[in-house]
C-alpha cells in the first residue's frame, strides 16, 4: 500500500516534457486544488468572494503558464505547503501591483459553486482547517466522480445508485434502510449489503490511488492519508 | 458535480478508515482505538463466537508499524495468562491491513469500577491481580511499559485482565529500537510513565512505577501527577489513604529505580500483607500505629479474651453478692 517507486503521480507529472500529459496532470491538480485555494484567499488574504474567485483563478493560469507545479521538489516541502506558499506569494504581487487576472483567459478550470462554498466558510475562523477540510472534500469528491465513471462504464448503474443513495446522503435522516433499498430495487437484502461493501472497497482504493496520485513521496502520501482520515501521527 | 455534504464527508471518511471485510471475520462497530492500532467488535463466522480484533489503523502503514502489531500479537500469545487476554488469529485483510483476532472482554474498565461504590479492600484485592500479571509477564521477559487504569479491565465474574501491550517490550529488545512502538518519542502516559521511559530506558521497574500509579488512581480516584507531586497530591484529598498504603505507593513511584520495589511480586506483597494486617516493607510505624495494627489483626482474639475478662469480672461480683 505504499508509494510505488516507478509510479508517477500527478505532481511528478505537472513537470512532464510531454504537453498533454503536463497539460492533464495540471488540469487535474487544479480540479482538487481550487476549492482549498479558494478558502485559503479568501480566510488567510480577507478577500470578498468576487475577489478570492478572481485571484484564485488567476493563480492558476499564472501557475499554469509559469509552470510552477512542474517546479515542486519534494525534498523541500508537501505538495501542499509549496502550493500555498506559491499562492500567497501570487496574491501579495496581485494585490501590489492592484491587477486582477482575466480570469484565466478563458478557461475556467472547474465548475464554481461559489455560493455554495461560502455557505461553509460563513463562520469559519480558521484559515488553516478551512484549507484542509476543503482538500479533503475535493479529494472525496473527485474519488466519488471516478467511481461513477467506472461503474456508468462497467453497467454497474444498481450498485452506483446503492452507494449514492445510501453512502452519499446528505443527512443521516435520508439514508434508506437496507431492506428499504432491496424493495426499490427489487433484490435481497443480502445482495443490497454485497454490493454496498463491493462499492466501498473499489472507492477506499480510487481514494488511496487518488491521494498517491497527489503526493510527491513516500512520506507525503502518508501524512496525506493521515489528514484525509484526521488521524493523529503518534 | 457540485460538492458533497458534510455529513457525506464524515462518513466516506469513516468509509476509507474501515478496514476491508475478511471471508472468516465479520467486522461490526469500533469498539477501541490506540496509537496505532483501532479495535472492532467481530464476529468469528468459522467458530460463531463474537471476538476483537485489532488492526492498523492506517491503510497506508509502513513496514514498521506492521512488525510492530505482530509483534504485540506475538507477545500477547506467548503469555498465556488468566489475566492477560489471549489471541486467536493473526492475518492480513484483503487491504493489505495487518490484523489480529483476541477474546472478546466484556466488563469494566478499571477507571470507570474505581469510580463505582467499591470498599478499598475490594479495590486492592483486584489490583493484586494486576500484579500478578504483570509479574507472569516479567518472568517470561515483557515489559508492558504503558500500564494505567485505561489498559485493565475487570469481567462480569471478577476477572482482571491487562489489556494494550501495544508498546511492550521483550528482555531480546534493545531498549530503544527501531520498531519501537513510539520510535523517536517515549511510549508511555504521563503519570503512569516511570521517569526514565523519557530516555527509552525501560525494565521490569518501569512497570512498578505503572503499578504504583494505578494504585495511587485506586486509592485517590484521579489520575497521578509527577512523582515529586504526590505530597501535594495526597494532601489536597478530602480522604487521605493510611500511611502504609501511602508508603507502598510512594515506594512504588519513586524516582530512582533502585529506591522502588524491585519486582511487581514484591509490590503485591506488600499490599496483601496491609490488607492482612501484617507490617509493610515500605512503611515504618510507630508505636500507637503498630498497636492498632496488631490489634486489627488479632481482634477476634482479643475480643474473646475481652469478653472472658468480663465474664470473669461479673461472676467474681456476682459470688461476692
Amino acid at each position: 500500500m505504499g508509494f510505488p517507486a516507478t509510479h508517477l503521480s500527478l505532481v511528478r507529472r505537472a513537470g512532464s516534457g510531454d504537453t498533454a500529459t503536463r497539460t492533464g496532470a495540471e488540469e487535474a491538480l487544479a480540479a482538487v486544488y481550487w476549492v482549498p485555494i479558494y478558502a485559503h484567499v479568501r480566510l488567510t488574504h480577507r478577500q470578498e468572494p468576487a475577489d478570492a474567485e478572481d485571484l484564485t483563478q488567476g493563480f492558476f493560469a499564472d501557475a499554469l503558464r509559469r509552470g510552477l507545479f512542474a517546479r515542486y521538489d519534494p525534498e523541500r516541502a508537501r505538495f501542499r505547503t509549496y502550493v500555498r506558499r506559491c499562492v500567497d506569494s501570487y496574491v501579495a504581487n496581485a494585490l501590489q501591483a492592484e491587477r486582477r487576472l482575466k480570469r484565466g483567459g478563458a478557461a475556467a478550470f472547474v465548475p464554481i459553486e461559489v455560493a455554495e462554498i461560502e455557505g461553509r466558510l460563513t463562520n469559519e475562523p480558521d484559515a488553516d482547517a478551512a484549507f484542509q477540510r476543503e482538500w479533503v472534500r475535493s479529494v472525496l469528491t473527485a474519488a466519488v466522480r471516478q467511481l461513477r465513471e467506472r461503474y456508468r462504464d462497467s453497467g454497474r448503474v444498481v450498485q452506483l445508485t446503492l452507494f449514492e443513495r445510501y453512502d452519499l446522503a446528505d443527512s443521516d435522516e435520508a439514508r434508506p434502510t437496507y431492506a428499504e433499498l432491496a424493495t426499490e430495487h427489487d433484490i435481497r437484502v443480502t445482495q443490497v449489503t454485497n454490493w454496498l461493501a463491493a462499492a466501498r472497497r473499489d472507492f477506499r482504493a480510487i481514494v488511496l490511488d487518488t491521494v498517491r496520485d497527489l503526493s510527491g513521496s513516500d512520506d507525503e502520501f502518508r501524512a496525506d492519508v493521515r489528514d484525509l482520515l484526521g488521524v493523529e501521527p503518534r | 458535480m457540485s460538492s458533497i455534504s458534510d455529513a457525506a464527508l464524515a462518513r466516506l471518511r469513516a468509509l476509507v478508515d474501515q478496514p476491508a471485510e475478511h471471508p472468516r471475520y465479520e467486522i461490526g462497530e469500533l469498539i477501541g482505538e490506540g496509537g496505532m492500532g483501532s479495535v472492532y467488535l467481530a464476529h468469528d463466522l468459522e467458530l460463531d463466537r463474537e471476538v476483537a480484533l485489532k488492526v492498523l489503523r492506517e491503510p497506508t502503514a509502513t513496514a514498521d508499524e506492521r512488525e510492530r502489531i505482530l509483534r504485540e500479537a506475538r507477545i500477547l500469545a506467548s503469555l498465556e495468562h488468566p489475566g492477560i487476554v489471549p489471541v486467536h488469529d493473526v492475518g492480513t485483510l484483503p487491504d493489505g491491513r495487518l490484523f489480529y483476532v483476541m477474546k472478546r472482554v466484556r466488563g469494566e474498565r478499571f477507571d470507570d469500577f474505581v469510580r463505582g461504590p467499591r470498599s478499598r479492600t475490594e479495590l486492592l484485592r483486584a489490583f493484586l491481580q494486576v500484579c500478578d500479571a504483570v509479574a507472569f509477564a516479567h518472568a517470561a521477559g515483557v515489559i508492558h511499559r504503558d500500564l494505567k487504569p485505561q489498559n485493565v479491565m475487570l469481567g462480569a465474574f471478577g476477572e482482571v485482565l491487562v489489556l494494550d501491550w501495544g508498546v511492550a517490550k521483550t528482555s531480546r529488545q534493545p531498549s530503544r529500537s527501531a520498531s519501537d512502538a513510539t520510535a523517536g518519542t517515549a511510549a508511555g502516559t504521563p503519570g503512569y510513565m516511570a521517569p526514565e521511559q523519557m530516555n527509552g530506558e525501560a525494565d521490569e521497574r518501569a512497570d512498578v512505577y505503572g503499578l504504583g500509579g494505578v494504585l495511587f488512581f485506586l486509592l485517590m480516584r484521579e489520575h497521578p501527577s509527577a512523582a515529586r507531586e504526590t505530597a501535594s497530591q495526597w494532601a489536597s484529598n478530602a480522604s487521605i489513604p493510611p500511611a502504609a498504603l501511602r508508603a507502598i505507593c510512594e515506594r512504588a513511584r519513586a524516582g530512582d529505580p533502585a529506591a522502588r520495589y524491585q519486582s511487581a511480586a514484591s509490590v503485591a506483597s506488600d499490599v496483601a500483607n496491609y490488607l492482612d494486617a501484617l507490617p509493610v516493607a515500605a512503611h515504618t510505624e510507630g508505636i500507637v500505629e503498630r498497636t492498632k495494627r496488631i490489634a486489627v489483626r488479632h481482634r477476634t482474639a482479643i475480643l474473646l479474651v475481652l469478653a472472658y475478662l468480663v465474664m470473669r469480672v461479673a461472676l467474681l461480683v456476682f459470688t461476692r453478692n
